[in-house]
């Protein structure tokens, strides 16, 4: 892999940095279309030699179908502010509002220039105790690291908020992941527990691999709840990585496949996974273009006993990563 | 008797293992002839290449496995992203000082 023009031969400085993501969306589904323009905001603050503050947001509008043409809303939230404090180096402490270290999803996925699809999978409410978010603290790092295999782990704690910016329930749980290099697997399991009314339990695996230089990646999760349970794998294709000169047109192209089912095991919680059984197949292709914009575009088909559907989506990314200050 | 879409899931679970299994055995064969190449102009290899294949393969282990890598950023900010990804992928203090070195030769 060459990642020509990164950084630069000038010192490394830790100034902090401004980054995120700007995407115009649209999602097509049964024949209705809906348009989404948003903006995901990130900020990273280092202070002195172990503290780090990070924050990110969303800003949307979305833009819906009606009888009469098309109604709009919008929606501004703080998704997580953290502070981090690098204790040692197996330890970091995380407080303030975070991103709940339940399956991969969540924590790795959700950024918009990432994510390969535009939407999240349809089990992902699965463990993330309604917003997905933990307002408390957290420990995490790395366990033990060597040529041959690494293992980390996460645990958090969270109290319960109704403030509407940094919403969450009374939960627990934690995360343990084991990576093998030389065959670019990795394993993980977590493990949630919602500590108000039901106390449900929560249960997640997860399998991701990745061929050595290929760049061809297979992830997949399946969790488990009290009401629901279910899984989804993801398979792409990125072959833009190598080299170093000038990218091909046609290796631009990252073809996309994921498959996904739920099961309800009753509808006793509105918990967002879906309410009938379904089981989906999303075809992608993205094209990863200069300047770190891209182009997402995905079919889906859906088959529930709510009826079939047809999604289609389509959007365009921009990733900026920028210093926020002036430098030494 | 077995529900046709899950006989069709797991063909399709197949296929797309079958074709990560032959992307990987195809690229290691042709990295194989590349290194063997490589490896006759250039018998030896300073320290500073080493360095930076260290983090070559840490970036393309820890990094890569969730995001493309940006096109380019100042190196301002590198000291920044080392210490993010260090709290976000778990990564060793080894690590990160391998990615920076990487980003900053």
């Amino acid at each position: 892999m060459s990642l020509l023009g990164l950084g630069g031969r000038a010192p490394a400085q830790d100034t902090p940095l401004l980054s995120g993501g700007v995407a115009f969306v649209t999602n097509t589904t049964g024949g209705n279309a809906t348009y989404i323009p948003l903006i995901q905001p990130l900020a990273v603050v280092p202070l002195g030699n172990h503290f780090l503050v990070e924050s990110r947001a969303g800003l949307l509008e979305l833009f819906t179908p009606t009888s009469s043409g098309y109604e709009h809303s919008h929606f501004t939230a703080l998704t997580y502010l953290q502070g981090d404090y690098i204790a040692s180096p197996h330890l970091t402490v995380v407080g303030g509002s975070f991103l709940l270290p339940f399956g991969t999803y969540n924590e790795r996925l959700t950024p918009v220039w990432i994510g390969n699809f535009q939407d999240e999978s349809l089990a992902e409410p699965i463990g993330q105790m309604g917003t997905g978010v933990g307002l408390g603290g957290q420990v995490r790092g790395s366990l033990l690291s060597s040529a041959r295999s690494s293992f980390s782990y996460a645990a958090w704690f969270s109290a319960r908020s109704d403030n509407l910016q940094f919403n969450s329930e009374r939960s627990s749980g934690g995360r343990a992941i084991a990576y093998f290099p030389g065959q670019r697997l990795e394993l993980g399991a977590s493990y949630g527990r919602l500590l108000q009314e039901s106390h449900e339990n929560f249960v997640g695996m997860h399998l991701w691999w990745q061929t050595k230089d290929a760049g061809f990646r297979v992830r997949s999760e399946a969790m488990r709840g009290e009401h629901a349970y279910g899984y989804w794998f993801e398979a792409d294709y990125r072959p833009i990585c190598e080299g170093g000169g000038p990218v091909s047109f046609v290796r631009r192209f990252e073809p996309l496949l994921r498959m996904q089912q739920t099961f309800r095991i009753d509808n006793a919680a509105s918990d967002g996974v879906p309410a009938q059984n379904t089981q989906r197949v999303d075809f992608g292709l993205d094209c990863n273009l200069p300047h770190n914009a891209r182009i997402l575009s995905s079919y889906s088909r859906q088959f529930s006993s709510a009826g079939d559907v047809n999604i289609w989506e389509t959007g365009i990314v921009y990733r900026f990563l920028l210093p926020a200050w002036k430098g030494r | 008797m077995m529900n046709p879409r899950l006989i069709i899931f797991f063909a399709v679970l197949g296929a797309t293992l079958a074709t990560g299994a032959f992307l990987s055995a195809a690229q290691n064969a042709s990295q194989g002839t590349i290194q063997a190449s490589n490896n006759h102009n250039k018998p030896s290899r300073t320290t500073h290449a080493d360095s930076s294949q260290e983090g070559d393969r840490v970036f393309a282990e820890h990094c890569a496995r969730c995001h493309n890598a940006p096109e380019g950023f100042s190196p301002r900010i590198a000291g920044t992203i080392t210490r993010h990804m260090r709290v976000r992928a778990n990564l060793s203090p080894e690590e990160e000082r391998a990615i920076l070195r990487f980003f900053n030769p």
